[in-house]
């Protein structure tokens, strides 16, 4: 007989909880008492949840127990299985969290919600059919039909939809000014620069279902009363631009883009223009400078781009992941959308979830999910045990959020009032190993580097931190180096022309915020906490736990590791690189750092 | 392919949705792989072509096998949802050359899950799920 009840007990590989054998071998023995034939009862890959762990699965009802112990496993088969009556005591407690995800009076077990994501994943996105057979190019057919420019406006106000690109502007009030000016000619701008460190959200948007933003950008031509689109892509995403072009061949040929669409008389094409990979073109202005051929640099605003754009002429230019809303909030309505998510920001938002955490990938959330959620529910928690030290959100732009706000839903105005901002959803977790001073160098130096030079404060402040920076990790800083970074940050903040000089301290200012104590071990101390800056670390051979092996003398990529076989070792701390090595291959813990 | 109108849009919508039912999916078996940048990076062509292998070993030339995006389990990559009638459909995770034709063998052949490599589904299908249709 096939099994057609599926028991599934999580085992990860990574995250093997404690007991998880012995209940996958007590429900077999459970399910052969009860004859049970057609029970399977299967190990799977980590599930999430490992704070609730052990975790049991059912299928295909889909009930998910937690905290499960091997005792338990003779009720879940003879209550659940063979009675059909849920062992409601170890039911995941959904109610656990200040955000449940509640939709259309439907509840669910899973955290995570998926709208922008709604295809990816499940349809071939270079197959147009299937993207039209999960409601796709009806919501482009319910504007040119049964809506006017105006409705669509009222349905995005009603939703509360806000820009994801990094700013969070209210889309409704972007299209609305755009459709208000008088001209001749408009553009719809799709912004698929996606520049930051470590976010990839909108490349997994595009390359997994390009047609929802061909779809939504040609609503837009429609409201605003445009008859071109652009998208502006980096290079470096070659899949996406591969699957949006035959994206646009498809949509073309079935008469959903181009002349007179779906036989009305609105006409709507779009062109792809490729970025050359600086960040600073996925500024908005730098960015239309970009596609009309000229240098990408920023200019000062306003005029905005709703008013004077793409050539001079009023241009709405809207994030991936914002375009990727648009036809669900059409087709099922602005107010369906507003129940999602919190006061402040409505909706989901998409993370590229990274660094020390077990299930790295993409998450969409609702807004309002916390943190612990996202680290310990979604993202299964920090590897080997380690403690988790701080999160890094808005990348280059954004700032860290340290361990006593796991519990702060995340939204726009939550996350600013922590010192951060939502930014376009990187999301990198740190442990206990990383240094703040050096996370807050790195994202610097992401800045410094990326400065188009055309403002002062940006160009020479961005580089003056810098400085600071190398002075306090290379053991050199003084104690008014401090406020120094505090002033000089300030400055950039405020007089900068364009967000990438007035956003670039924010990763100094805001470690300095939370982890202070950091910069004055280093600058003090001349010790770096984490043991990460190579100035400021050495590396030892513990005489009574070395047991003469030789294998790190045999590893030292430089031979300044001396020692006999069967004696302690020691290092030639002159020619040391700090490379670790050493550290990395001895296998009785003699190596330590100082 | 012909321009299409309101209605025959529509028409076509009714008529796929009917191939596109995946809760059922009333007659095949289907095998999709996640084919983004990252599923491409871990190896999802080699596990593409050992499904097509595997399977026209066991004749199953009905089987579908199609590429879609990223599921977002990118720790797991190469992912791959199987999809055989009457059974739940589950997504493996971690799916070499091995692997797929393990699946193959025993999930597609045999009716049986693999032990190990199953993943749970991100979220619940909002274009499904809430429609009930
Ligand atoms: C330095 C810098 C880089 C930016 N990079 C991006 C980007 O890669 N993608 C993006 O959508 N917005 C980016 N933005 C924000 C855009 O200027 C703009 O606010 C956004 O495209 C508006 O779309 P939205 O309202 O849908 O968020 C960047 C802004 C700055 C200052």
């Amino acid at each position: 007989m096939n099994p057609e009840k599926f028991i599934l007990v999580c085992n990860g590989a990574e995250c093997r909880n404690p007991g998880a054998e012995e209940i996958y071998n007590n429900l077999r023995h459970e399910c052969s008492i009860h004859n049970a034939d057609d029970v399977q009862v299967i190990r799977t890959g980590c599930l999430g949840f490992c704070a609730h762990g052990p975790v049991v699965k059912t299928l295909p009802d889909e009930t998910l127990y937690a905290g499960v112990t091997p005792e338990d496993a003779a009720e879940i088969v003879e209550n659940h299985i063979i009675n059909g009556k849920k062992v409601e005591r170890l039911l995941y407690n959904k109610n656990e969290s200040k955000q449940n995800v509640k939709v259309d009076n439907a509840d669910f077990y899973q955290k995570q919600f998926r709208i922008v994501l709604r295809n990816c994943g499940i349809i071939d996105p270079e197959n147009i059919e299937e993207y039209i057979a999960r409601d796709g190019y009806a919501a482009l057919e319910k504007v040119v039909f049964d809506m006017n420019p105006d409705d669509i406006i009222a349905e995005l106000k009603s939703a509360g939809l806000r820009g994801r690109g990094g700013a969070g502007f209210p889309t409704w009030m972007k299209w609305n000014f755009t459709k208000q000016v008088e001209s001749d000619e408009k553009f719809v701008v799709c912004n698929a620069d996606e520049g930051d460190p470590g976010a990839y959200m909108d490349r997994g948007t595009l390359e997994g279902d390009p047609h929802s933003i061909l779809e939504a950008m040609t609503i837009a031509g429609y409201c605003i009363g445009a008859k071109k689109g652009y998208i502006y892509i980096r290079a470096e995403y070659p899949l996406a631009i591969e699957r949006l072009q035959k994206g646009m061949e498809d949509s073309r040929a079935l008469g959903l883009l181009g002349d007179n669409i779906l036989g009305s008389d609105f006409s709507f094409d779009i062109e792809i223009r490729l970025g050359a990979g600086a960040f600073v073109c996925g500024e908005e202005t730098a960015l239309i400078a970009s596609i009309e051929g000229e240098r990408g640099m920023p200019k000062p605003r306003p005029p905005f781009p709703s008013v004077k754009g793409v050539w001079g002429k009023p241009t709405l230019i809207n994030n991936v992941e914002t375009w990727a809303n648009i036809p669900v909030i059409i087709t099922r309505g602005g107010e369906w959308f507003s129940k999602i998510g919190t006061e402040d920001s409505r909706g989901t938002k998409v993370f590229a979830l990274t660094g020390k955490i077990r299930n790295s990938g993409l998450v969409e959330v609702p807004m309002g999910t916390t943190l612990r959620e996202i680290v310990y529910d979604i993202g299964g928690g920090i590897p080997g045990d380690k403690a988790f030290k701080a999160v890094q959100t808005g990348g280059p732009s954004g700032g860290v959020i340290p361990a006593e706000y796991l519990d702060t839903p995340i939204d726009y105005i939550h996350l600013k009032e922590l010192g951060s901002i939502m930014g376009s959803g990187g999301m990198i977790i740190m442990d206990e190993d990383d240094c703040m001073v050096d996370v807050a160098k790195f994202y610097l130096g992401f800045s410094v580097d990326e400065s188009c030079g055309k403002c002062s404060p940006c160009r020479i402040g961005g580089r003056t931190l810098y400085n600071i920076l190398e002075k306090i990790t290379t053991g050199n800083g003084e104690l008014e180096d401090i406020e120094k970074l505090k002033t000089i940050g300030k400055a950039m903040q405020t007089a900068s022309l364009c967000g990438l000089g007035q956003t670039a301290p924010n990763p100094i200012l805001s470690t300095l915020k939370y982890f202070e104590d950091e910069y004055l071990a280093h600058i003090k101390n001349h010790r770096c906490p984490s043991k990460k800056c190579k100035e400021l670390i050495s590396f030892h051979i513990l005489a009574d736990k070395c047991v003469g092996c030789t294998i790190c003398a045999k590893n030292c990529p430089v031979n300044v590791i001396d020692g006999a076989v069967r004696e302690v070792h020691t290092i030639d701390q002159s020619g040391c690189i700090k490379c670790g090595k050493c550290f990395e291959v001895c296998k009785f813990n003699a190596v330590f750092i100082k | 392919m012909a321009a299409l109108t309101r209605e025959s849009l529509k028409k076509l919508r009714d008529s796929l949705k009917k191939d596109f039912n995946r809760i059922n999916s009333a007659g095949k078996t289907k095998v999709v792989i996640g084919m983004g940048t990252c599923g491409l990076a871990a190896g999802a062509k080699e596990t593409e072509e050992a499904f097509l292998e595997a399977l026209a070993k066991e004749q199953r030339k009905d089987v579908v096998v199609s590429g879609t995006g990223c599921m977002g389990l990118c720790f797991a990559e190469p992912t791959v949802e199987v999809i055989v009638p009457g059974m739940p459909s589950v997504v493996y995770g971690n799916v070499d050359r091995e692997m797929a034709e393990r699946i193959v063998r025993k999930h597609i052949q045999g009716k049986i899950l693999v032990n190990d490599h199953i993943y749970d589904k991100p979220s619940v299908d909002i274009i499904e799920e809430l429609e009930g249709n």
